[in-house]
Formats: structure tokens, sequence, C-alpha cells
């Protein structure tokens, strides 16, 4: 799956890192990586959540500086000093978590970054933007705000304003996290041909298969240490299958073979019993940006999975919020346990056993400043035992916080850091202990894997899984048809805010779920 | 007619309003600019407070109204400095810093007023006015709005140019930028700090230039805290205006009839104690914040220092 250009002249690293080491309190991120950039290359960053990519990706992009060892620039030794300083050498970088203003127009966020005293150059963005967005075969809504976008549409603004800024070195940190299944063929496909025009590409994920098909050269990284390196060389002579090994053993030391593919257990759910959440010709009015939803009616029983598959920004996340009560709805009805919802609050579905699990860990999910601790009962403020008369307590809520930590096997240096210093992985950790402590009957998880490591997406898979096992009803919305034919009981598939079709996850799922999302009948 | 209701004292009434809305005006747009870029800026009543004072004082010893214009101006700037310096490169507390520095210069303006002066508070000439012919001889209209001090018009036009810059220009971008997602703004390759500082800095300006026009076309001369909270109801307005600097407009008009209002009837003699009166410009604060208040939105890091790579 290798350019030829790779193997012709002996290309010279346009960015090499040499003994890089960083250190934050308490850990050490990055520990003496090596590592070269080559024009004509796609270089996978593989590791686990925390392993430092992301760290060492602020410090190619001017955000952090090393604390050790040096960066080379076209062979030569440079100081990225900032951001500004990393955009003028040609580093252009697409970063793990939003950088988008919100209260910005899409157009307004790409023309970010021009003298101050210019105009903004809407016309030539525009055009730009055209040539663009055509070859990459999406569209883009130029006039619409940030904020109404989903995550996966503000994603492709972000590829688009790096493509936009013409670098030489390319960095995609988990760009395809959020993007369906096509999205992702098409970014793939895009990265080889600018690497075929001699750009440098930096690709992070965490999908091993991603990294079979779109590298040219993985590096592993564990523990901010570099443990392995594939070259092209050996890359071109190995298959997908073999390549996955050799990172699964470099990554966790083990061999397996295509450690996703968990054979998915058969349940038992009793068809029989009453359905513990019945959704009736729910609607909800569409804004400007966001798809409202029309008629979405279905039932899930105890201990049973049903999956939302379809294209990101379809009404995913309006069903989620419309269920969990944080978005009116305007007709149709909601029961759980056969009790009407669909008129109480987003505290009081809460209390009655409703749980949902964004997929906006650190905007919705999580108060970023408050440490791990007090994030695990945002919900229960101000409720016995840990809130007493208006007052915190600190014990009970350590005492139990503690429990939660080791149960969920949460990674974090103290009860008392600030979540948003811990790793993707760890965050949905903290929101899956929160959710699924005493009292849940029914949880929404919107995306619950996505910017996970293996591991972690293997420990939440897991999780959700015991969750229905519980007896719980479970409505599993994600973009991964993977996850879903490994998860799910039935599958629904939405499109355009409505439900277009439900089939059972037997044989032929797989078939009747890609026709019914690309707009056949199943 | 005589009284309340006469045209003679409608006009002078609004008059009044106009002279006491142009400190709030300019106060109002300077806070808004640094609020829009991310930055809480209480001390702005001291750089009103040291405006006034300098402003005064380049007026008083130079003779020239423009020249203390500028001095006051400088003035605002310099305390504005301290509190870019302290809160947006070091990353000090905006709140603490602020009361700090209104604190600060009202005791040191007294101080250096007590030293200069002793006892006395000489007063300036009154300032010319600049006439707009025709729409002067409009009755009530005419003498109340188009009988100003040249900078009465540059401040109102200063609102138009505000709003230009905030939506049409790379500049009210960045600004917004670094008040809503600085993070954003700085992987864009523009200086978060840099652009927090300037924002800072024209609002010290902004509001040092209110408070010499308090000084010396308002009330002629200076007397320590003549500011009297102006700084703290210019915060309140661009609360209120939510971004749009004709808003700000509008409010300090407001607060300017109200404040104009407590004057005229003291004047009047109206048989109500003066406390009540005085109270109604503050009264007029919390209407308004109880009526908009709620709907007020402020840029998502505004109070939040910014510091690159932090997360
Ligand atoms: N600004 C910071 N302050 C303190 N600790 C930090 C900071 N940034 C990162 N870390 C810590 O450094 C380690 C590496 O984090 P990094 O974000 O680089 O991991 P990653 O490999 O990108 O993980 P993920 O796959 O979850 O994105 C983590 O333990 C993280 O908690
Ligand atoms: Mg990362």
């Amino acid at each position: 799956m290798s350019s030829l250009s790779s193997s012709s002249v002996a290309a010279r690293d346009i960015v090499a890192l040499e003994g890089v080491t960083k250190r934050f309190p308490g850990i050490v991120a990055n520990d003496s990586v090596d590592l070269s950039i080559r024009p004509g290359e796609v270089q996978v960053l593989l590791g686990e959540n925390g392993a430092g990519k992301s760290t060492l990706i602020g410090m190619l992009s001017g955000l952090l500086q090393p604390d050790e060892g040096r960066i080379l620039v076209d062979g030569k030794p440079t100081p990225i000093t900032s951001p500004r300083h990393a955009l003028a050498l040609g580093i252009g970088t697409v970063f793990q978590h939003m950088m988008l203003v919100p209260t910005l127009t899409v157009a307004e966020n790409l023309l970010l970054g021009g003298r101050w005293w210019q105009r903004p150059r809407t016309e030539e963005l525009a055009a730009r933007v055209a040539e663009i967005t055509s070859t990459l075969g999406i569209t883009v809504k130029l006039h619409a705000k940030v904020s109404e976008l989903s995550l996966g549409e503000q994603q492709q603004v972000e590829i688009l304003r790096a493509m936009v800024r013409k670098s030489r070195l390319l960095i995609l940190d988990e760009s395809t996290s959020m993007l369906t299944p096509k999205g992702i063929d098409e970014l793939g496909a895009l990265m080889r041909r600018l690497v075929e025009q001699g750009l440098a590409i930096v690709f992070i994920t965490h999908k091993l298969k991603e990294a079979a098909a779109f590298g040219d050269r993985i590096s592993v990284l564990k523990l901010g240490r570099k443990v392995g390196e594939i070259p092209p060389e050996r890359f071109r002579a190995l298959g997908e299958q073999a390549i996955i090994s050799e990172i699964v053993e470099l990554m966790f030391g083990k061999q397996s073979d295509d450690p996703e593919a968990v054979e998915r257990p058969v349940r038992t759910v009793h068809a029989e019993a009453a359905p513990l959440l019945q959704v009736a010709d729910l609607a909800v009015a569409p804004t400007d940006n966001a798809p409202g939803l029309s008629s979405i009616s279905f039932d899930i029983r105890p201990g049973e999975i049903l999956g939302i598959a379809g294209i990101d920004g379809n009404g995913q996340k309006q069903l989620a919020e419309a269920l969990a009560g944080q978005r009116a709805a305007t007709g149709g009805s909601v029961r759980l346990e056969g009790v009407a919802i669909e008129a109480l609050s987003v505290g009081e579905r809460r209390r009655r056993g409703l749980r949902y699990l964004t997929d906006d860990r650190l905007g919705e999910g999580t108060v970023g400043t408050f440490p791990v601790s007090i994030n695990f009962f945002l919900k229960q403020v101000g409720a016995a035992p840990f809130w007493r008369n208006g007052v915190e307590q600190r014990a009970e809520i350590d005492k139990r916080a503690t429990q939660l930590v080791r149960e969920y096997d949460v990674r974090t240096p103290s009860l008392k850091t600030p979540v948003a210093r811990l790793s993707g992985g760890n965050i949905q950790k903290v929101l899956l202990a929160r959710e699924l402590a005493e009292g849940a009957k029914m949880v929404i998880f919107n995306k619950p894997t996505y910017g996970l490591d293996l591991a972690n997406t293997l420990a939440s898979r897991q999780r959700i899984r015991d969750t229905a096992a519980r007896g719980l009803a479970v409505l599993l919305i994600s973009t991964d048809l993977e996850e879903l034919l490994s998860m799910c009981d039935r599958i629904a598939v939405i499109a355009n805010g409505a439900l277009v079709g439900t089939v059972e996850n037997v044989d032929d799922a797989r078939t009747k779920v890609g026709r019914l999302m690309i707009g056949l009948a199943a | 007619m005589t009284g309340l209701f006469s045209a003679v004292f409608l006009s002078a009434l609004l008059f009044g309003a106009v002279t006491a809305a142009i400190p709030l005006l300019l106060a109002g747009l300077g806070e808004q600019m640094s609020e829009k870029a991310g930055v809480l800026n209480i001390g702005i009543e001291g750089m009103l407070l040291a405006g006034a004072y300098l402003g005064f004082v380049g007026a008083f010893y130079s003779g020239s109204l423009w020249l203390g214009f500028v001095t006051g101006a400088a003035g605002g700037a310099a305390v504005a400095l301290i509190m870019a310096l302290l809160c947006v490169r070091i990353g000090l507390n905006q709140i603490v810093i602020g009361i700090a520095l209104t604190l600060g210069l009202e005791g040191l303006t007294a101080l250096l007023h007590h030293f200069q002066f002793s006892r006395s508070y000489p007063r300036l000439p009154a300032a010319d006015a600049t006439v707009i012919p025709l729409l002067s001889d409009i009755p009530v209209i005419g003498p109340a709005f188009f009988k100003h001090h040249l900078i009465v018009y540059l401040a109102v036009a200063l609102v138009f140019g505000m709003g230009y810059l905030y939506r049409r220009t790379q500049l009210g971008l960045n600004l917004q930028a670094a008040g809503d997602k600085p993070a954003a703004l700085d992987v864009a390759g523009i200086d978060v700090i840099k652009t927090r500082t300037i924002a800072v800095l024209t609002t010290g300006a902004l509001a040092g230039l209110g408070g010499a026009y308090l000084a010396n076309v308002g009330a002629g001369l200076f007397i320590p805290f003549i500011t009297n909270g102006a700084g703290f109801l210019g915060i309140v307005l661009a609360m209120l205006a939510r971004g749009r600097p004709v808003w700000v407009l509008f409010g300090a008009l407001l607060f300017g009839v109200c404040l104009s209002l407590t004057t005229a009837m003291q004047v009047a003699g109206i048989n109500i104690p003066t406390d009540v009166i005085q109270m109604l410009p503050f009264l007029a604060v919390m209407i308004m914040l109880v009526l908009f208040g709620r709907r007020a939105s402020l840029p998502a890091a505004l109070g939040i220092p910014y510091e690159r790579g932090a997360r």
C-alpha cells in the first residue's frame, strides 16, 4: 500500500526528533524519543492512551518546548518556539481536541490567523475551500456557526483548515475518530495523494487497521518511550494481518490475531419481557444547521442492546439528548418501565434510572478543572451522603471515589488531579463509573469508544456488555459498524433524523445495515 | 410653561444626560473590548480615575483641553499596562488585581491632588462646544444633542467604528477568539497574550479618555473619587450589551438620563430626600440586570489566564 515516491531517492528528513524528553509534574510524558519524518511518507504513531503521542505533537507544533533533546528541521537544529513559528516552518496540525472557536462561523475560523490589519479575505477563502472540498468529497457549511456542527463535521473543518494552509508536514492527531467509515477511507486516499506530491504526514490513530492500510512507517510509543518501529521496507513486505500482530506485540507484548474480533456472546434476551424503554413518534424540531427528529419509535427490552448506526450528524446527538431530556421534544412519548417520562426534567429522568454517556467528554461530560473525585458525583451535587446540609462530605466522597477508581481502573496520579489532565481513555472511565453507578436502568452510550486505545476500547465494550447482562436496557449509538455488529442484538439505522430500518444482528446484518446506511432498502 | 416639563428644562436634562453618558460610554466600550478578549477588567474604575486626574493636570498646566485628553488617555493606558503585565502576562487573578488597582488609584489620585492643590479645587474654563449647524436649531433636541464638545461626537462615531471592527475585521475575529477559545487562536498562529494586551491597553486608553472628559468637560475640575462608580457602571453595560457596541451606547444614555435626572431634581428642589434621588442610577442598574441580565452571554474563557500547552 505504499507509494513509489518513498522508495525513490533516500528522502531526507523534513523534521527529526533527537532524544526528546518532556516532563509534566509527576510524569515523564516523552522519554528520549527519536523520530524521523520524511517527505513522501505517512508516519503512523501508535500507542495506548497516555503514551505521549499528543505531547510529542505539541512539541512539533510549537505548543510545548522539550525539556531535553532537540528538533531538527531540514537537518538544522531548530527550536520551534510558537505555533506561529511551526506554521511558518510548514507544519500544519489537526489537534486531538477541537481547536475551533464555537461562537464563530466555519469561514471565520478558517480565516483566523490573518494579520490583524488585513481584511478577512472571504471570497478567496470560499474559492480555495471549494477546490479542496471537491477533491475531498465533503461538503462544508461555511456560514454555519461551529457550535451547531456535530463533532464529526467539526473534525472535517479542522482537516480542511490544515489543507487550506498548504503545509509541508501535516499532522493528524486522531483525526479519524469522528469520521464515518467512508470518510476514513477518503481521508486515507487523500493522505496517499498528498504524500505522492511530496508531503510528509504524521498520522495518529488507535485503529490498527487504519495504521496498516494508510501507513508507510509505524512508530510505537509506550509510557513515553519509543518501543519499536516498522520501517517502510518491512512494512511493504508484510501483509495486513502480519503488521497488526506485530503492532499488537509491540504495544501489549502479547500475541493475538485480531484483538477486536471477539465472538459476540449469545445472550438471551427474553423476547416476552416487557420493554424497559418505549419510544413512540418522538419528534424534535430542526435548528438552522442540525437536523430534527421525526417519528422515532423503538422499544428496548431489559438486557437488550439496541444499536443506532448511521453517518455522523444525522440526528444521533439529538436523539440521545431528547431521550435524556436535554433537548425539548416537539412530540411523541418516551416511557421508562411503562411510565411516561417525556415531560420530566433531566435530573428526574436520571433519578428514575435513565443515564446518558455523552460523546463530548470534556465539554459536557466533565468539568475539566474539577478533581477526579468530584467529577464522579457531579450529577449528585447536594445529595446525601456526599453532601449534607449543603456541605461537601470530603471523607465520603473520597471513600467512594477510591472504590470507583479501583473498580473502573482509572489511571490517575491522585483523586485531586483535575480531570482534564487525564488521557482520553481515563476520562471516559470516570464517565462510565459515574453513569453506571447506583440505580441505572437504561443507559444511552453515544460513541463510547471514540479516541480510546485498544485496551480501553475493549474494556469499555465489556462494560457495556456487562451492563446489558445485568438486565439493563442499552442504546448504543456509534458510527463504527464493527463495534455495533460485535455488541448489539438489533441495529437501527438513522438517516436525516428518522430511523430508516431496524435489523436483527444475525448473519447478514452487515450487508443489510450497510445497504440502509447508503440509502437502499435492507 | 415652567417647572419640570418646560422645553428649557427638558433640553437641559437631555444635555446633562449626554454629558453624563460619555464617560460611561467610553468605559463601557473599553470594558467590552477587554471582555471580548477574555479579560475581566475590574480595574477600569481605577483607569477612569487615573484618566480624570492626569487629564485634569494636563489640561490645567497646559491650558489645552486636547492635551488633557491625551494625558488622560495615557494615564488610563499606564494603569492598564500594569493590569496587562500582572493578569495577562503573568496570569494573576483578574478580580483581585482589578480591585487592588481601583483601590490603589483612588488613594493615589486623592493623595497627589492633596499635595498639589491642598484643599483648593481650581476650575478649568468652560469647554468650547462644537455646534452642528441646522441640527442644533431643532427645538429641545438641538440644544440637547448638537451643542457638545467635539469629543462627544467622536465618542459616538467610535461606537460604529467598534461595531465595524468586531464584525468585519481580522482584529475583531482575533479578539473574539481570544475570549472564547484562546487555544484555537494560538494554534492559528496569533499570539493570545499580545492580542489580550492590546485589548487591555485600549480599554485603559478609552477609560482614561472618559475620565478626562468627566473631569475637564463634565465637571470642569478634579475632586478625589470624582468617578463615583462610573467604571463599575461601564462593567455592567459591557456585560448587558452582549458584545454589541450600539447597546453600550443605549445603556449609557439610559444611565445618563438617570444621573442627569438626579442632578436636575436636586436643582429643581423637588421634595424627595437626596439620598433616594441619588439611588436612581443604581436602581436602574438593578432593573436592567433583572430584565436583561439573564440573557447576558459572556465569553467562555472570560477571567481565565491563558497558558500555552496547559490543559
Ligand atoms: N499539560 C499537561 N499537564 C500535565 N500532564 C499532562 C499534560 N499533558 C499531558 N499530560 C500527561 O502526559 C501523559 C501523556 O499524555 P498524551 O496526551 O500525550 O497521551 P496520548 O498518547 O496522546 O493519549 P491519548 O491516546 O489518550 O490521546 C498523560 O499521562 C497525561 O496525563
Ligand atoms: Mg492524544
